[in-house]
């Protein structure tokens, strides 16, 4: 299984770019170390509470291993050519998170809590689901190109997601971020998360059409270039969606999240540094207006800002006031630099939400600075490694995909663990892969499977020109 | 599309950095505050996740850790324990799972819960070999036998008050009794039926009588004529008078300076040009109220400085601070002189001055944690007798001795007498209230001599009592008893 077997071309040229690698035997050494980490991790916790090595050390390990092989072959056979670290760290990330999930599970004090339930073998649960659907996305997703096609079905799709949570009946309001519904039998979903990929097509396919009448259509003012009234539509469109998000879901983060992936892309697009100063200011007014009368999201930037008075008047029982910031921050500091180890911490003081919006915290306890500037290089190598199949893709609306899908990945993390560190309003998401949440699983394999699929083509030979073998080396026309 | 392409790849790159340096911001630069602030329940879990180390009185624990049982919301694995408890409150503080801690078992948290840098080495030792972390011992300086006899009295008699008894010759503190006390082992406990029922019933604004104050440290009162001591002292060292026995300048009736109002005495006592011994016996407002008046405010404030009035003393426990007030004119300082007015002092800072006159007037820094062990015993840390001021020249300190010996002998302190050794007192009856209302404070002030002339103890005694009868209430007969038995207790155990 060499790479050489697979590819299509009998080349033996000079042009180096054409008999690339395809790496996967690095991925599969990867995907090793990626099994094996979460693993030990899981004795580890094991050993620290109860002494003993867990007695689902081995169907656990098995487990993983099964998935990230099913996920690696599925690579192997449909994108033979795809970026080898994509799927690691993604396995890497989804293995630890259920370590520490499960380890939240064996809290006393969680166990304590009128709606305990043991969340690790559902979450294994969802992550067989999400690699089935990465699998999926690789097979039946044979080139990304075809999503154009579904660039305003994608929007609709899109806007139905984020308006279902509002459906009375079906919306559910969890503390008070309106971004869940429910589903008789199968629980509770964040549209959201799946709204993010519909987004991204949307946006790709869209930008790619109208890129050049945005870029070169515009007058210049002050050093700017500013768009024409008519081309400004679309931008103030997707800033109204989130503006809308933010009044009726009262949710900043994905507020956020929608409209700075638009910017970044359109900023792609068009290559004008002026649409990124619009979003700012824009962004900026929205959020400031919507703060001056939203009560939901004031009472999230009080808390930001003096995390120790929303503890103390949540200790004095006032409705509406949440003890999670201040408990976060403490865990974070009681870790220190090395943390208190697996399973040692006290992380499970944050109680509602310990394992999902607010399983950071938990790695910063018991992994320490140590730990936790490890998750974010991971986090940070996944996006590097997004952008880096976008600079790699050869159509445009590949290239938007990629920097779309992995500058909202981007923007997730920082929104998320900015959120839990204190640095910015805490909003109501989750961190991928790590934390307890089925939509947020399911969606972030998906994200994964179609950068795969983008960077597969991308680094996939050209095809063979017809053979004058003794034209060869004037006749190939290198891709751009 | 590649050079956006390429600023959207740094612009992602500085996003992590952020959070990297949020981070390092959080986990490594307010690592330590966030890690031992109080509030955060962690510090709690720690400070109950081994047995606590225990304060230690005369080789004896007086406190003990128990393992409660851990739980869902209850996860804190010892509680605190405490024998005799409400004797040994006013030492101890308390420590409780729901309540925090105070006094000796919050300033000396670290060494009793081990986690102390002082025992770093040990610990990681203990972390090597495996072994459970464990707290090291408060010893203290106390006297079991002193502290008994003087909660004992304390209770016996009734009324609210307290007692400070000090080793003159190195400040150790003996016995530290306060009346009524509380027993901190009925809220050591995180339970909402017991503890904190039991925390209700002690707050002040339930019971008047505020169980949970520290009289002897914590509570300032008018020291009344006991400050006579104070006054004569400051006769001495500011060469005003310079024997016990020469007469002194004092006219019957005296009409204070600056105003038309009689100073009075308490009945008809001979205070006529009384000498200094003569109106210490009997106790002459006149006298000492015109000395204080002679001397002047600034004279007289200095001398109550240098006896500790004025400032908080950390004994490490943190005390009141005795009040002498400066500013004052010629008859608000004749007043302060006697005890009244705005002077106001604690129990211990009492015996810190009947402790300086027995030591040669040398005061010695009070202090009641005599030394720090590690959990095997090692001693971490010492406390040193520490000399504090010198009120008193050596010459003056016995010329004042003699004369408070004559109080005990022939004088308001007969009380306090015991067989074989010499004793110096003073008694004092502090009036309160607004016109003198309420019942007066009994004080007595006192310090044993032994034959070989070493002075084992001072002792301070006050006793509010709201319901005896008024003309009941004399330093003599109510506080001087308890001060002899504190007196008796600490020189038979020196035997």
């Amino acid at each position: 299984m060499s790479s050489t077997t697979n590819t299509p071309t009998h080349h033996t040229s000079t042009i180096g770019a054409i008999g690339a690698p395809s790496r996967r035997n690095t991925e599969l050494a990867l995907l090793v170390f990626a099994v094996a980490i979460p693993v030990f991790a899981y004795a580890n916790v094991g050993l620290a509470i109860d002494d003993k090595v867990p007695a689902g050390l081995l169907s656990y390990g098995l487990g993983l291993g099964l998935l990230a092989a099913v996920g690696h072959l599925a690579v192997r056979k449909f994108a033979p050519y795809a970026d080898p670290m994509l799927l690691p760290l993604a396995t890497l990330l989804n293995g630890l998170g259920l370590v520490v999930i499960w380890r939240l599970d064996q809290s006393k004090l969680l166990q304590s809590l009128p709606n305990y339930f043991q969340a690790a073998p559902r979450q294994l649960l969802y992550t067989a689901l999400g690699i089935g659907l990465f699998v999926v996305v690789l097979i039946f997703l044979k080139d990304h190109r075809v999503l154009q096609r579904y660039t305003y079905i994608s929007m609709f799709g899109a806007l139905v997601l984020l308006v279902l949570p509002l459906v009375p009946g079906l919306g559910a309001n969890i503390y008070g971020a309106k971004i869940w519904i429910n589903i008789p039998g199968l629980g509770s979903l964040q549209p959201g998360e799946f709204a993010k990929i519909a987004l991204a097509v949307f946006f790709a396919g869209y930008l790619m059409v109208k890129r050049d009448a945005l870029a070169l259509a515009s007058r210049r003012f002050m050093g700017l270039y500013l768009p024409r009234g008519r081309d400004l539509g679309p931008i103030l469109v997707v800033w109204l969606m989130s503006i809308l998000i933010l009044v009726f879901e009262t949710d900043l983060g994905t507020s956020l999240l929608f409209f700075g992936m638009f910017v970044i892309m359109l900023y792609v697009a068009t290559e004008r540094t002026s649409w990124i100063v619009f979003g700012l200011l824009m962004s900026a007014a929205g959020a400031v207006g919507v703060a001056s009368f939203e009560p939901h999201v004031q009472q999230r930037v009080q808390a930001w800002l003096d995390p120790m008075k929303e503890y103390t008047l949540s200790q004095q029982g006032v409705v509406g006031h949440s003890e999670q910031s201040m408990q976060a921050l403490w865990a974070f500091g009681s870790g220190g630099t090395l943390g208190t180890g697996l399973g040692q911490g006290h992380s499970d003081l944050i109680r509602f939400a310990a394992n999902s919006d607010f399983i950071l915290a938990t790695f910063g306890e018991e992994l320490g600075l140590a730990g936790i500037m490890a998750i974010l290089l991971i986090y940070g190598l996944i996006v590097e490694r997004g952008v880096r199949t976008a600079l790699a893709a050869r159509d445009p609306f590949g290239k938007l995909l990629a920097v779309g899908l992995s500058g909202a990945f981007a923007l997730q993390v920082f929104v998320v663990a900015g959120g839990v560190m204190g640095l910015i309003p805490l909003t109501g998401m989750t961190m991928p892969f790590m934390a307890y949440g089925g939509s947020s699983v399911l969606a972030n394999w998906a994200l994964i499977g179609i950068l795969i699929r983008i960077s597969d083509t991308a680094r996939r030979p050209a095809p063979a020109p017809a053979g004058n073998p003794d034209a060869e080396m004037t006749q190939v026309v290198r891709p751009s | 599309m590649n050079k956006p392409l390429r600023r959207i790849a740094i612009f992602c790159g500085l996003l992590v950095l952020t959070l990297l340096l949020r981070d390092n911001w959080l986990q490594y630069v307010k690592a330590d505050s966030l890690k031992d602030d109080p509030k955060n329940r962690r510090v709690t879990i720690a400070r109950y996740s081994t047995p606590r180390g225990d304060i230690i009185v005369d080789g004896d624990p007086i406190t003990g850790s128990t393992k409660t049982s851990k739980s869902g919301l209850n996860d804190l694995e010892y509680k605190r324990t405490y024998k005799d408890g409400a004797m040994w409150a006013p030492v101890t503080g308390y420590a409780s799972q729901a309540f925090g801690a105070n006094q000796l078992e919050s300033i000396e948290d670290g060494i009793l819960t081990g986690t102390d840098d002082r025992l770093f080495f040990r610990n990681t030792l203990d972390m090597i070999t495996g072994k459970q972390k464990q707290g090291g011992n408060v010893v203290t300086t106390l006297n079991a036998a002193a502290q008994k006899a003087a909660y004992d009295g304390l209770k016996k008699q009734g009324g609210k008050g307290a007692v400070a008894a000090i080793d003159p010759s190195t400040g150790k503190i003996l016995a530290l009794a306060s009346y009524p006390s509380y027993d901190p082992s009925t809220f050591a406990g995180n339970s909402t039926d017991t503890d904190a029922k039991a925390w209700q019933k002690l707050q002040k604004k339930v019971n008047p009588d505020d169980p949970m104050l520290n009289r002897a440290l914590r509570e300032v009162y008018p020291p009344g004529s006991t400050f006579k001591v104070v006054t004569a002292a400051a006769a001495l060292e500011n060469g005003l008078y310079t024997s016990a026995d020469e007469n002194t300048d004092s006219p019957l009736p005296y009409i204070m300076k600056g105003t038309t109002t009689e100073l009075k005495n308490e009945g008809n006592i001979p205070c006529k040009n009384a000498t200094l011994r003569v109106a210490l016996k009997v106790s002459c407002n006149t006298v000492f109220g015109k000395i204080g008046s002679d001397l002047g405010n600034d004279k007289m404030l200095a001398e109550a400085k240098k006896f500790g009035f004025d400032e908080e003393q950390f004994t490490p426990t943190r005390t009141a601070a005795s009040v002498f007030s400066d500013d004052m004119n010629s008859s608000q300082t004749a007043l302060s002189s006697i005890g009244q007015y705005n002077t106001a002092a604690t129990p211990l800072q009492m015996a810190m001055v009947a402790s300086a006159v027995a030591n040669d007037g040398k005061l010695m820094k009070p202090y009641m944690v005599d030394k720090l062990q590690s959990s095997n015993l090692d001693t971490i840390a010492q406390t040193d007798p520490q000399e504090m001021s010198q009120p008193l020249s050596s010459k003056n300190a016995q010329i004042l001795q003699s004369m408070m010996e004559t109080v005990v002998k022939e004088g308001t302190g007969t009380n306090a007498q015991i067989p074989g050794v010499t004793v110096g007192g003073k008694t004092g009856t502090a009036q309160h209230g607004v016109a003198n209302s309420k019942n007066p404070y009994a004080w007595f002030i006192s310090y044993a001599k032994m034959p070989d002339g070493s002075s084992p103890v001072a002792v301070a005694t006050v006793i509010e009592d709201d319901n005896a009868n008024r003309d009941d209430i004399s330093g003599g007969g109510l506080a001087a008893p308890i001060a002899k038995s504190v007196m008796e207790a600490v020189i038979k155990s020196k035997k």
